[in-house]
């Protein structure tokens, strides 16, 4: 059991700001996974390098956004931690 | 030791990919000096089977949290290597290109749902597993929502998410080598179940994690060669995830003008085999299954701190995204190559002048591909097959099994057996590192949640350890035992029903274990019971029992996407006259073939508001947040001290909180 040496105002604070940084992601997440994929058809009418881009954004785009959005968050929380002296001792 | 070995990964891996490339090139050498086919594949399965089992062997341990956790010191980018591969399965590897060539953008579900659920897993689930400090994940269920009875209902859910999916893999390689390599299935089943244990059983997490790492290079490299070589071949340019775009416009331009393909259904336009509701049901199950699967979930527990496992995770999708983003270049090349030098060619001619491509023989004569409803084994029994039906080879006459796809390329290509070989070996290597983590997800299930935390928490480290393996090895002979016995057909389907089980009765005790404070335990357990029962009954009732869900449990008959019922109100009454005309008879044997008849049409087409049942989560993971909350808000809320906890949860500094010999970290 580990003690704890955090007071009730830096948790409060700390996961204020987490969580907003976790609400943002989702929201991120939620129109790469679905909102964009609604418009499909309509997207499908642009064709870029023979790609019509309602597909291409269900087989490449939306992928390519999931990455850079995981390493985005894990550096911005990471940020955050830090921040509020809450980090791993490196 | 073990710090050298850490330290001098880069090299260590360096040296055996040089080694894996010299040996391709060696058997290419080999096959060009007239060693047969054969030999080549056997060589390329053993060999490989050889280094995973070496580097098992090595990885042998005689420590509890080496063999849990790897001694989590497992470097992210490391980690995420050997998650892709424990992710990607014979069904990815193998499975995923031939969907996207039937249902084209429809396909595209399975894509984005098995990535994006990665952004839940980093975001919501596996830091703070980590910074628990758990083993398994029924350890994190134990400890948050107070002992027993949350650790027994995680296991059980956890046994029935893997279980059919690790016959699945045993079902892959078995497939793989009966068609690649000739190796007989029953053989290749326990072929690929030593190969399961040799990695595993020594060493545990610490054997799987690098024998893992070592697998995805071989299955990145195995999957990238035919279609880096096909794209030359055809656009003269080798990078087919950019170049797939102009063989995409050859098949729309086809398909708009050629009578030949009839029936076709567009390869690009959204919303053609699936209507938007089942597009998108599919894509919410398989990502929010994805971030409750445990043997995915367990792999985050190895990393060195919080911080790595989140990079971690996005290492995995990084290493995942790579074959994800290549499936649908495999899809549109061998589309175009069916669509311009198959159908389209005159029956007259089929005899004679041979004008269809080899491999339209060698994967007809295994069952693979059928033309006019003849297997296509020779220019002969095809003409035969054809003549008198049709004048050109059309695509209603034409069907290609899903699994070809990506195992003719390399003959489609016109590339040397030893690209095959390296495919099959590639096959191999998916199927067996996802093995590797289902098994030791369940024997640990068994080992540490039931043995060592239920039944003796006195025992022994070394008793824990081969109580451990004893199990690892009953769990897999009794899954390889199965598997011989069951039809694959049977098994396969069962593959994806174990994510939307996993969503519905993990996912919401996971999150708001974390997220909100006042979730307790009853409110926790029967979440998890009535959404994992929810999906479960919804599953069962719509495969095995229709007519029941018609008659009792309000299940009309789904529509397909056209919002056209795939069962007309007409040929379902038919078939229920049938039924009535043979009781009135009161001939048993009419009336069991009357009902099989009604039963068989029934089978996946009757749901809820038209839901496919491979979607079930879409009901059981509301149902499982909405029992939690409610029930947690009647019963008392948790106390002082696991509310404590949980803010120690969601900070990454103070270590571990797992009590590591004892049980959960606090009293309740």
């Amino acid at each position: 059991m580990t003690t704890s040496s955090l007071s009730p105002e830096t948790a409060a604070a700390h996961w204020a700001k987490s969580r907003s940084l976790m609400i943002t992601s989702l929201v991120i997440w939620f129109v790469f996974s679905f909102g964009i994929h609604f418009f499909a058809k309509a997207l499908n009418g642009i064709v870029i390098f023979g790609f019509p881009m309602g597909f291409y954004m269900a087989a490449q785009g939306s992928l390519i956004v999931f990455v850079w959005l995981i390493f985005w968050y894990a550096k911005r929380q990471n940020q955050i931690d830090e921040e509020f002296g809450v980090a791993e001792d490196k | 030791m073990q710090g050298d070995f850490t330290s001098n990964l880069g090299r260590v891996y360096t040296f055996y990919t040089g080694g894996f490339a010299s040996f391709v090139i060696l058997l290419a050498i080999l096959e060009q000096m007239g060693v047969p086919d054969q030999y080549i594949g056997y060589l390329f399965v053993f060999f490989t089977i050889a280094v995973y089992a070496g580097i098992g062997i090595m990885s042998r341990t005689a420590q509890v949290s080496e063999y849990y956790v790897a001694g989590r010191k497992v470097p992210a980018f490391y980690n995420g290597m050997a998650t892709a591969a424990d992710w990607m399965s014979a069904a990815s590897f193998i499975g995923m290109a031939g969907t996207l060539y039937l249902q084209g953008y429809d396909g595209l579900a399975f894509i984005l749902g098995w990535t994006g659920g990665y952004v839940l897993v980093a975001t919501l689930i596996a830091p703070y597993l980590r910074k628990f400090g758990a083993y398994t994940v029924p350890d994190f269920l134990a400890s948050r929502y107070g002992g027993k009875t949350a650790r027994i209902v995680g296991v059980i859910i956890l046994f029935n998410v893997s279980f059919f999916y690790l016959m699945a893999q045993l079902v892959g390689t078995g497939q793989i080598s009966a068609r690649l390599l000739g190796i007989p299935y029953e053989t290749a089943v326990y072929i690929g179940l030593i190969g399961i244990l040799v990695c595993s059983m020594m060493g545990g997490m610490r054997a799987v994690t690098w024998t893992q790492v070592a697998q995805y290079i071989v299955l990145i490299v195995a999957y990238l060669i035919p279609v880096v070589i096909m794209s030359a071949q055809s656009t003269g340019i080798p990078i087919p995830q950019i170049m797939y775009g102009q063989a995409l416009q050859e098949i729309t331009a086809l398909e708009q003008s050629q009578e030949y393909l009839k029936g076709a259904v567009s390869h690009v336009t959204p919303f053609l085999n699936r209507d938007p509701l089942n597009f998108f049901a599919l894509v919410f199950c398989l990502m929010v299954g994805t971030a409750a699967l445990p043997h995915v979930l367990m792999r985050f527990f190895t990393t060195p701190s919080v911080r790595e496992a989140r990079v971690s995770v996005g290492w995995t999708l990084l290493f995942i995204f790579i074959l994800y983003f290549t499936a649908p270049a495999y899809a549109a090349f061998a589309k175009l190559e069916v669509y311009s030098h198959v159908l389209g060619q005159s029956v007259a001619t089929l005899e004679a002048a041979q004008q269809l491509p080899g491999w339209i023989y060698s994967y007809g004569k295994l069952g693979l591909v059928t033309i006019c409803g003849a297997t296509s084994a020779t220019p002969e029994a095809l003409f035969a097959a054809c003549q008198g039906k049709v004048e050109v080879l059309n695509f209603a006459n034409f069907r290609i099994a899903p699994d070809a796809v990506v195992m003719a390329t390399p003959e489609i290509a016109g590339l040397p057996y030893v690209i095959a070989g390296l495919v099959a070996a590639g096959g191999f290597a998916a199927a067996l590192s996802t093995a590797d983590g289902l098994l030791l997800a369940m024997a640990n299930g068994l080992s540490h949640d039931i043995y060592y935390r239920i039944i003796d928490p006195k025992a022994s480290t070394k008793q824990r350890l081969i109580v451990a393996r004893v199990l690892l090895v009953l769990t897999a002979i009794l899954a390889a035992w199965v598997t011989v016995n069951l039809d694959p057909g049977t098994i396969l389907p069962l593959v994806a029903w174990a994510f939307s089980l996993a969503a519905s009765g993990l996912f919401a005790a996971l999150v708001l274990g974390v997220l909100w404070k006042r979730c307790n335990t009853p409110g926790a357990i029967a979440g998890m019971i009535v959404g994992f029962g929810l999906c479960m009954t919804y599953l069962l009732v719509s495969r095995y029992f229709p007519e029941f869900g018609l008659d009792s449990m309000g299940m009309t008959v789904n529509l397909n996407a056209a919002g056209k019922p795939v069962i007309t109100p007409e040929a379902l009454q038919q078939l229920r006259d049938a039924v009535a005309a043979a009781v009135a008879s009161g001939d048993a044997a009419a009336i069991a073939k009357a009902e099989l008849a009604l039963h068989n049409r029934l089978i996946n087409n009757v749901g809820w508001f038209s839901v496919a049942n491979l979607s079930c989560g879409l009901f059981g993971i509301p149902a499982s947040f909405v029992v939690m909350i409610v029930v947690s808000l009647l019963t008392k809320a948790p106390s002082q001290e696991m509310q404590d906890f949980i803010d120690q949860l969601r900070v990454p500094g103070g270590g571990e909180m797992m009590d590591k010999e004892g049980g959960a970290a606090i009293a309740h």
